[in-house]
């Protein structure tokens, strides 16, 4: 098992920045924690015991490895490069998130925690913090703005069946943003017995860096399955949907040093980038939100502006700071797809290769047509199917 | 100690009192009020006060402040505005002024920017509880630029020696919050908080202490300021604040009258027309 390579090669730096982003952002009270958190997350993961356990779970519990799958319908259908699909949409509470909150819990119980919290704005991170809270019998609150606890109920019941006491946020735009600042609310005052599991490479340092790397097992199981699918373990390139940026980064992360793979991140743009949006890279600015430097929706003042999808996944006027990095060293392109787009590729994945897939998902399906056709028939690429779309049934149904 | 703030601190100290800070938030409840609220604080005895600069994410307050921040914000209020009102205040009194916020509208603004306002306002000092004490940070660079005090803030978290780094890169007063939570919160029981004072005071060699978050009353602040310079009340004006404008029965001569006297109370213990 190779371990720990990423955590010294890669950004981000002591400090937690990649480039100008990142760094921590946060009350005072939390700098202790965050300082105990770097530590015992690096220990851990350099540690054989804690790295078993982590993978024994991934696979006898979340369902790990997933598949790779070669889409050959769609492939076909869109006539441009070969289109694999890696298959988090088996993963366990059906999304990639599991993988994160797997190995959070596991440094939570590591490092003598006793109270869970999280914040969610669809309800899948939630619902995989409620999961893993269950398996190891601990308490978990859940932040979820109280207007997402409405468009998302039943994420809302399968947390409560789960054991999870689900907080509503009443603040600001009662959204993911306003659960996330409920959350560090919660953190700092309960930091002592508190272990804080943020839903994906956003935060203060060392999250970003922490949930990247839970989450690279992804990009990591690309390289050997497609070495045994296409004779080499390199594709031509990645693709995946950016809220936060975290299945992202589980697929970008291992091959961000390989220069020849190609990667594009795909944001929500809702209603069109000149109304109401969530294309936080494509429209935003450098400025600090949830105890980081990275891009942003804000207006003239410095104030958070609401963001747009018709997926609440991607719902967010944030994005993780490593994205903010890559954007602008060229290393990943970001394009944006639409919310009609979004339900496009939603059909199309479901028509062509028998996978619905979340909304949030669907916008990287979305940007294939218009990718797969810039590149040769014989290139490989491979998209991150984040997840599945049993949660949008309700949204989905609008549609069709 | 070359701060005039500190100065100003360790004077009100020196005479056996207790230095009372007053915050109150920028355009709450509306911009235009602003000015005459900082009058009535100063009038009510407050030896300085902060005025918050509002910010659709305050990741560090509680329930008062976060609604005061989003009335403020819903009224218009701008940096420029908050800015002006600073101008007019200080124009008019001594008792120093800082203002206080959060990082993204500054970093908006610019920080050289920010901190030249600042100065030419007749600001004093700039407390960010988001922004981390750093050697050489870009905020810290800007202030010392623009002869702006940088002031940071202690937690009962706090290592001494991080608290000991802290006052080293500080000027003004280092801030210590009172309990480990947000503005507002409960103090809770009261021996720890004077025990991790006591101590924090002992550490420091270089600025005044005060003590904020949590604080009520008078009786909180001579109890809250025993081992500190002095203490920092926010939330529990802004809630006074708040009920005086929601009386509809009241002018606003009756509603700055109210003002005045909570901050009388707080600082004297006894209420004062
Ligand atoms: C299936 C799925 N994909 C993607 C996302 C977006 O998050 P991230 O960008 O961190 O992968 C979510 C978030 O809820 C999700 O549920």
């Amino acid at each position: 098992m190779s371990i720990s390579h990423d955590l010294v090669q890669k950004l981000p730096d002591g400090n937690g920045r990649f480039g100008p982003y990142g760094g921590s952002y946060v009350p005072e009270i939390l700098v202790p924690a965050l300082q105990e958190l770097v530590i015992n997350f690096t220990q851990a993961w350099g540690d054989p015991t804690f790295q078993q356990a982590y993978h024994e779970l991934l696979e006898t519990y979340v369902g790990r490895p997933t598949a790779l799958t070669f889409a050959n319908r769609l492939t076909e259908e869109l006539g441009g490069a070969k289109i694999y699909l890696k298959r988090e949409d088996l993963c366990h509470t059906g999304a990639h998130k599991i993988n994160n909150t797997i190995g959070q819990i596991l440094l939570a119980r590591r490092m003598g925690k006793t109270r869970i919290i999280a914040e969610t704005g669809a309800g899948q991170h939630g619902v995989a913090t409620a999961t893993v809270c269950a398996k190891f019998g601990m308490p978990c609150i859940v932040y979820m703005g109280a207007e997402d606890m409405e468009r998302q109920h039943l994420n809302v019941m399968r947390m409560k069946l789960l054991g999870a006491e689900v907080r509503p946020a009443v603040s600001g735009s009662q959204t993911l943003k306003d659960a996330t600042n409920e959350a560090i609310r919660d953190w700092v005052t309960n930091v002592r017995d508190t272990f804080y599991i943020i839903g994906s490479v956003v935060g203060p340092h060392p999250y970003p860096m922490m949930v990247r790397t839970l989450h690279e097992v992804i990009g990591n199981e690309v390289k050997s399955q497609l070495k045994q699918a296409e004779g080499r373990s390199l594709p031509d390139a990645l693709v995946a949907c950016v809220g936060g940026g975290s299945n992202a980064m589980g697929l970008f992360g291992p091959f961000l040093g390989d220069s020849s793979v190609q990667m594009f991140g795909v944001e929500a743009s809702g209603e069109g980038l000149d109304g109401l949006h969530a294309a936080t890279l494509t429209l935003g600015e450098p400025g600090v939100l949830h105890g980081a430097m990275s891009y942003l929706l804000q207006d003239a003042e410095g104030q958070i502006s609401l963001a747009h999808s018709i997926s609440a996944g991607l719902d967010y006027p944030g994005v993780g700071p490593e994205h903010s990095y890559l954007k602008d060293t060229g290393r990943v392109s970001y394009l944006t797809a639409s919310d009609s787009e979004a339900i496009m590729g939603v059909k199309l994945l479901s028509s062509t290769e028998g996978i619905i897939p979340a909304l949030e998902t669907a916008h990287a399906i979305a940007a294939l047509p218009s990718l797969v056709t810039q590149f040769p028939k014989d290139a490989v690429l491979v998209v991150n199917c984040s997840g599945r779309g049993d949660k949008d049934m309700g949204t989905i149904s609008n549609y069709v | 100690m070359s701060s005039a703030l500190a100065n100003h601190i360790l004077g009100v100290a020196a005479s056996g009192e207790k230095a009372l800070g007053v915050f109150v938030t920028s355009g709450f409840p509306t911009p235009a009020e602003t000015l005459s609220i900082l009058n009535a604080i100063d009038e009510g005895g407050a030896d300085f006060i902060e005025l918050g600069m509002p910010f659709s994410d305050p990741l560090a307050e509680g329930l008062p402040i976060q609604h005061s921040s989003k009335v403020a914000l819903k009224a218009g209020i701008t940096m420029k505005q908050t800015l002006e009102t600073a101008r007019k205040f200080t124009a008019g009194s001594k008792t120093p002024l800082v203002l206080m916020g959060y990082a993204n509208p500054i970093v908006k603004y610019g920080l050289s920017n920010f901190f030249r306002d600042a100065r030419s306002s007749g600001v004093q000092g700039v407390i960010l509880p988001d922004v981390l004490p750093e050697q050489d940070s870009p905020f810290l660079l800007a202030a010392r630029e623009n002869g702006v005090d940088l002031i940071n803030l202690i937690a009962p978290t706090t290592p001494e020696e991080r608290i000991r780094f802290i006052d080293s890169i500080s000027t003004g007063f280092v801030y210590a919050v009172s309990v480990t939570g947000v503005t507002g919160s409960d103090l809770g029981s009261k021996k720890p908080i004077q025990t991790y004072l006591k101590r924090a005071a002992e550490i420091l060699g270089h600025n005044p202490l005060l003590v904020g978050f949590g604080i009520r009353s008078h009786a909180d602040v001579v109890e809250m300021a025993e081992h500190t310079q002095g203490a920092i009340v926010g939330s529990a004006l802004v809630a006074v604040i708040d009920a005086l404008w929601e009386d509809g029965s009241l002018s606003s001569l009756d509603r700055l009258k109210g003002v005045k006297s909570f901050v009388h109370e707080l600082k004297y213990g006894i209420s004062h027309g």
